[in-house]
C-alpha cells in the first residue's frame, strides 16, 4: 500500500466519473445504433453475448477463476425461460426471471462443488459438469433434443409493451444489458469486489486476514452464473429459440475468447470482445468450418502476444502517454 | 450374460484409452504445469496419420504404430518450442487457453479437409477374427488393444518411477531450478516430455483407428471425459492415472448394461461424488 496523499484520494473519484462518462457514451451509441443503419437483430445478439461475457469476466477477470462450463448457465436459463413462456404461457418478464433463477440455483450447486479445487482443476471440473448437463438436455424430452424449443412467444412485457415490435424489444434488451453492466461495475468496485481481487492475487494472505475465501468465491460464482442466465433467458426471448448450441462446450469456449480478446479484468473489455466476435461470426458465416479455425487462431494470438486484450492494451497505451 | 460381458469388454477398451490419454496428460502436467487441451486433437491426428499412411502411402498398421507417435510427437516438439515455452512464467491458465485454441485450429482444419463423417480403417490381417471363450466372443483386435495399452502404460510407469531418467524427471517436477543447477538440461527435458506425451496420445489414436472410425471430432468429446478421469484420479501419481482410467472404463461399461441412459454421464457423476468425499482425487496430492 502506498502512503495516502491528496492525489491518490482524488483518483477513484475521477476514475468513477470517467467511467460514468464512458458508460454514458456507450449507452447513447447503442441507443442510436438502430437509426444509424445497424441491423437490430445483430445488435441484440451482440448485447446478449456482451452481458454473458461481462458476467463471465466478473468471475475470471476479477475473481481469477476460469470456468470452462459457463454455457450451462446460458443454456439452462434459456431452456427454462423458453419452456415456461411457451408451455405455461408465462409473460416474458416472468419467464426471464424464472430462467435466471434456475441458473442461479444451478450456480449454487456447481459453484459449491467446483471451488473445492483450484486453478486448472477448477476449469476441468466446470467443463466436466457442463458436459454432464449437456447430455442431460440432449436426452430429456422437454428440450426436444436437436431441434430445441422453437417458436417461443415474445409476448407483452408487463402486459404493456409488445415485444414483437423490433425496436421495442431492442430497447428492452438494451435496458437489461445496461442494468447488468452497471450492476457488475458496482459489484467490482464494492468492498466485496476488492476482497475478491485480494483473493485472486493471494488467497492465503486473504484468508490470513480473516476473509472466508470460499464464501467470497462462491458468491462471485453464483452472481456470475445468475447474470449469465439472465443473458441466456433474454437470448431465448429475442431469438424465440433455445437449443443445444447454447449448452455445448464450444459456447463455453466462445465466452472465454470474448473476454480474452476484449481484455480480462477490464469493465468494457467483454463488451468489445463480444461485439467483435459476433461481427466476425456473422461475416464469416459463409465460410463454414473456417470460423472454428479463425477462432482458434485468435485464441493463440491473444495468449502469445496480446494478453491484455483490446481494452487492456488501449488502457496501457493511455497510461504510458500520461493520460 | 453375453450382453454383460460384451459391455464390460467395451468398457475395458474405453478404459484403455482413458488410461493412455490421462497418463499423457499427467506426465505433461507434472513437468510443464500445463493442461494440454490439444490432447484430444493430437489423438485424432494420430488416427488420421495412420489412415493416411495406409491409404495414401500403403504403410500398414504395425509400422504406423511406430511412425505415427514419432511424427505427431515431432509436431508436439515444435508446438512446445515455438509457443508453450513462452508461457512458463505466466499463470497456468494461459497454457490451457493456448492449447484450447490449438485444438480448435487442428479440428477445424481436419473438418474442412475430411468433413465430419468417419473414415474406415481396416483391422490388420493378423488380428482379424476372434476367439470364442465359451461365455463370450472376444475379437482378437480388442484383446490386443487391452494388452498393448497395458504394456504401454506399465512401461511408462516403469521408466518414470524406476529408472535414472525417470528420477531426473521426477526431480525436475519437484524443483526444476535445483535440477538445472546439477547440470541437467531441464528445458530440453521439458520439450521432450511434451513430445512424449503428444506421441502417447497419437499412439492411442492409431490403436483407436480400427475400433472407432477415424473422425476429425473423435477426440473433442473424449478429452472432456479424460479431464473428469484426471480430476477423479488426481494427477499426482502415474499408477493412479492408469488404474483410474481402466476402472472408470469398466464402470462405464457396467452402467451401459444396467442403466444405458446414464452411460455417458456416469463418469461425471463419479467425479462429483469424488469431489464431495475426497476433493484432491483418489490418488492426488494438492499442487
Amino acid at each position: 500500500m502506498a502512503t495516502p496523499d491528496a492525489g491518490a484520494a482524488m483518483q477513484p473519484n475521477s476514475e468513477a466519473s470517467r467511467m460514468l462518462i464512458a458508460t454514458g457514451i456507450m449507452a447513447a451509441l447503442l441507443a442510436a445504433a438502430p437509426f444509424l443503419g445497424v441491423y437490430p437483430v445483430f445488435l441484440m445478439k451482440a448485447l446478449c453475448f456482451a452481458l454473458f461475457a461481462c458476467a463471465f469476466n466478473l468471475l475470471l477477470g476479477f475473481g481469477g477463476l476460469l470456468s470452462f462450463g459457463h454455457a450451462m448457465f446460458l443454456g439452462t436459463a434459456g431452456y427454462v425461460c423458453a419452456y415456461s413462456a411457451k408451455s405455461w404461457g408465462f409473460p416474458p418478464e416472468l419467464a426471464i426471471a424464472l430462467g435466471t433463477a434456475a441458473s442461479a440455483l444451478l450456480g449454487v450447486v456447481v459453484g459449491a462443488l467446483a471451488i473445492r479445487r483450484q486453478g486448472i482443476y477448477f476449469a476441468m471440473i466446470t467443463l466436466a459438469i457442463a458436459q454432464m448437463i449437456y447430455f442431460f438436455y440432449l436426452q430429456t424430452p422437454f428440450t426436444h433434443g436437436e431441434d430445441g424449443i422453437q417458436g417461443i412467444p415474445r409476448g407483452k412485457l408487463f402486459g404493456l409493451f409488445d415485444l414483437s415490435h423490433q425496436l421495442t424489444i431492442y430497447y428492452f434488451v438494451l435496458a437489461v444489458f445496461l442494468a447488468g453492466f452497471l450492476l457488475i461495475y458496482r459489484v467490482v468496485h464494492s468492498p466485496f469486489g476488492q476482497v475478491l481481487k485480494a483473493i485472486r492475487e493471494n488467497e492465503p494472505r486473504a484468508i490470513s486476514l480473516g476473509y472466508d475465501a470460499d464464501r467470497y468465491k462462491l458468491l462471485a460464482f453464483v452472481l456470475s452464473a445468475t447474470l449469465a442466465g439472465l443473458a441466456g433467458a433474454l437470448k431465448a426471448i429475442v431469438f424465440q429459440l433455445a437449443s443445444l448450441t447454447d449448452v455445448h462446450w464450444t459456447m463455453s469456449g466462445e465466452v472465454v475468447l470474448m473476454v480474452l480478446l476484449g481484455g480480462m479484468g477490464t469493465i468494457f473489455g467483454p463488451v468489445v470482445g463480444a461485439f467483435v466476435i459476433i461481427a466476425l461470426e456473422s461475416y464469416l458465416a459463409p465460410f463454414g468450418q473456417w470460423v472454428t479455425v479463425i477462432t482458434g487462431v485468435i485464441f493463440v494470438v491473444c495468449v502469445l502476444a496480446f494478453r491484455r486484450g483490446v481494452v487492456g492494451e488501449l488502457a496501457a497505451w493511455w497510461k504510458a502517454r500520461g493520460g | 450374460m453375453q450382453a454383460l460381458f460384451g459391455q464390460l469388454l467395451i468398457g475395458l477398451i474405453n478404459g484403455a484409452f482413458y488410461a493412455m490419454l490421462s497418463l499423457g496428460l499427467a506426465v505433461i502436467f507434472g513437468l510443464l504445469n500445463i493442461i494440454n487441451f490439444a490432447h484430444g486433437a493430437q489423438y485424432m491426428m494420430g488416427a488420421f496419420c495412420a489412415w493416411f499412411l495406409l491409404t495414401k502411402v500403403g504403410i500398414g498398421y504395425w509400422w504406423a504404430l511406430l511412425i505415427t507417435p514419432i511424427a505427431v510427437g515431432a509436431i508436439g516438439l515444435l508446438i512446445e518450442r515455438t509457443m508453450l515455452a513462452r508461457l512458463y512464467k505466466l499463470d497456468h491458465l494461459y497454457g490451457l487457453l493456448l492449447t484450447f485454441g490449438l485444438a480448435l485450429i487442428i479440428q477445424g482444419v481436419f473438418r474442412n479437409e475430411f468433413g465430419s463423417s468417419g473414415l474406415p480403417y481396416q483391422i490388420p490381417a493378423e488380428l482379424a477374427g476372434g476367439i470364442n471363450l465359451g461365455f463370450m466372443y472376444l475379437p482378437k483386435y480388442r484383446a490386443w488393444v487391452i494388452v498393448a495399452s497395458l504394456i504401454v502404460c506399465l512401461s511408462t510407469w516403469y521408466v518414470i518411477e524406476r529408472t535414472k531418467l525417470g528420477s531426473y524427471l521426477r526431480a525436475a517436477t519437484e524443483n526444476p531450478a535445483l535440477v538445472q543447477a546439477f547440470g541437467i538440461n531441464v528445458p530440453r527435458m521439458v520439450t521432450l516430455t511434451y513430445g512424449f506425451g503428444v506421441g502417447l496420445a497419437a499412439l492411442a489414436g492409431v490403436m483407436a483407428a480400427p475400433i472407432y472410425q477415424v473422425n476429425p471430432l473423435m477426440g473433442a468429446d473424449l478429452i472432456i471425459v479424460v479431464f473428469a478421469v484426471v480430476v477423479i484420479g488426481g494427477m499426482g501419481s502415474i499408477m493412479g492415472a492408469i488404474l483410474t482410467g481402466f476402472s472408470l472404463g469398466i464402470v462405464e461399461g457396467l452402467t451401459k448394461y444396467l442403466y444405458p441412459e446414464a452411460s455417458n454421464t456416469v463418469i461425471f457423476v463419479v467425479m462429483v461424488i469424488v469431489l464431495l468425499i475426497r476433493p484432491s482425487g483418489l490418488f492426488g496430492r494438492e499442487h
